[in-house]
């Protein structure tokens, strides 16, 4: 081996080295200050990592996107649920006097929420765009509460990470973390366009997430549950989208 | 058109010393005294570095990537083949235009009676990842190009063919499919060079930008992103369509590199040893 192949030789292995525990090092920290998603251990967690990171690092208090009345969509758009079933039917023919939201887990006072109560709460509105994964997109007026004023009110605990949050449909439940959580446009939403939120498009209740894909806007929900740890929820991560292949984060 | 880098030449002992990626694109007759030499020894063919490690490592980086992106991009697309223009579009908007392919969901009016199976989830992640793969192997490309000189030698067109007329003639002699001479092997024409500076510096940042428009996080980010472009859905469509003229440069790219001999140009991006036999 002669003096340049040497040389070379250990540039690249002290490289590596360098490299390998640079990544050990920006690993441990990304997962201290909670920019590793859920998803990060499957095959495209590299990926994922990435763009969570990113965005965690870039834009934690950023904006969605707001609209002026004008460009709300005339036709929106919303996919075919599954049929709902007779307690669903029943409740909506009591106008929905006997839905109720629960908020529990990592919280000093749990609690069950009308929703004439959470209508008294001070509301927030915003239009909004909302993104399907397929590709189509519509602008909506929302009308609701922030889900920051409950996580006050039942007094979320500052180990709390993430909120895990379960539809009336038994096989949607998906959950965010605290940036989004405790961000000022993500609703709990009662109204839409001016008028109460129709079923079609997640009435009663729908949670709001405006930074991210439509499926992370769950319709109909029924309970938030306030953890630190996702293992325990769903199959493991907590999200119906990401234990069905689609990544956990979809602000993409 | 006469060789545009014969002032390299001479610099050519001073350059071997150097990393691979500073190999001269020029006179491939010189012979460089360095390792590389050793390996083909005196005998013809001669034997020289015609693309820098780091060309040919983003090159195939690259080539993995927008493969991924592609094949995983048509998945996306067929969950709904209908394109807008403006801010927002759905299945109850008129379409700017409607591709006539089958579907991978039910929601979208087709006119064919089945719906493709639905591969987004896998799509969604992979096209993402490797557009990861796609912008950091390019920075680090763009990134040398400008420190090691790439783009002045290699890419930026010689003083000579920067004017129509000189473009005229090589475009003339590419269209007629001329077989390269043993010195082009060495470098780029004129075509070849404003064709790579076009997808360089042009479509893969249109790719990028186009993409990133259609992200809510990042969007929140940056919101002119998608607004200077007309919105989500005009961000959607230009997407599609610079997706459309990458894929024209790849075939093109793929068929003059067939003309040009496949082996031996495919042998050069991978080995970056270019194998001239002497006539």
């Amino acid at each position: 081996m002669d003096q340049m192949s040497r040389r070379k030789l250990i540039t690249a292995g002290l490289a590596t080295v360098a490299g390998a525990s640079g990544l050990a090092v920006a690993a441990k920290l990304a997962a201290r200050y909670g920019l590793i998603p859920p998803d990060a251990g499957t095959l495209y967690g590299a990926g994922e990592t990435l763009t969570y990171a990113a965005q965690r690092l870039l834009g934690r208090h950023a904006l969605a996107r707001e609209f002026a009345p004008r460009q709300i969509s005339t036709y929106p758009f919303a996919n075919a649920v599954d049929p709902l079933g007779d307690k669903f039917q029943f409740l909506q023919q009591g106008a929905f006097a006997d839905w109720r939201l629960a908020v529990d887990g990592m919280v000093a006072r749990p609690a069950l929420f009308s929703l004439a109560e959470l209508k008294r709460f001070p509301s927030s509105t915003q239009i909004t765009e909302i993104a399907c994964e397929e590709g189509w997109s519509y602008v909506a007026e929302w009308k609701g509460v922030p889900l920051s004023h409950l996580l006050d009110i039942v007094g979320a605990l500052p180990q709390v990470r993430y909120v895990f949050y379960r539809s009336f449909q038994p096989d949607w439940y998906e959950s965010i973390d605290m940036a989004d959580a405790v961000h000022p446009q993500t609703l709990v939403a009662y109204g839409m366009n001016g008028g109460e939120l129709p079923v079609g498009f997640g009435g009663p209740l729908r949670l709001r997430v405006p930074r991210q894909l439509g499926y992370k806007s769950v319709k109909y929900i029924t309970r938030l549950t306030l953890t630190d740890n996702l293992k325990k929820f769903g199959q493991g991560m907590g999200s119906s989208a990401a234990e069905g292949g689609y990544a956990w984060y979809a602000g993409i | 058109m006469g060789n545009p880098h014969k002032f390299e030449a001479t610099g050519g002992a001073a350059v071997a010393g150097r990393e691979a990626g500073d190999a001269p694109s020029g006179s491939p007759r010189v012979q460089l005294p360095g390792p590389d030499d050793r390996a083909t020894g005196t005998n013809s063919p001669t034997v020289n570095i015609r693309h820098s490690a780091l060309v040919r490592g983003t090159h195939w980086l690259t080539t993995l990537a927008f493969l991924a992106l592609l094949v995983t991009g048509v998945e996306i697309l067929i969950s709904h083949p209908r394109f807008y223009w403006g801010e927002t579009g759905n299945v109850r908007t008129p379409p700017l235009f409607t591709l006539r392919i089958p579907s991978s969901r039910g929601t979208v009016p087709t006119g064919y009676g089945y719906v493709l199976p639905d591969q987004n989830g896998w799509s969604r992640y992979l096209h993402f990842e490797s557009a990861w793969v796609a912008v950091l192997t390019g920075l680090l490309y763009v990134a040398f190009g400008f420190w090691k000189g790439h783009f002045r030698r290699n890419l930026l067109p010689a003083p000579s063919d920067r004017s129509l007329r000189g473009l005229a003639t090589a475009v003339a002699r590419h269209l007629r499919f001329r077989r390269p001479s043993e010195e082009e092997a060495w470098s780029y024409n004129v075509v070849q060079r404003l064709t790579y500076l076009l997808v360089i510096f042009v479509l893969f940042p249109l790719i990028i930008w186009t993409g990133l428009a259609m992200s809510p996080g990042f969007t929140s980010v940056l919101p002119s992103a998608v607004t200077l472009l007309g919105g989500r859905q005009s961000a959607r469509t230009l997407h599609f369509f610079v997706s459309g003229v990458l894929v024209l440069f790849l075939l093109v790219h793929v068929i003059m590199v067939c003309l040009a001999g496949f082996r031996n140009r495919v042998g050069a991006m991978i080995t970056g040893r270019l194998t001239t036999h002497k006539e």
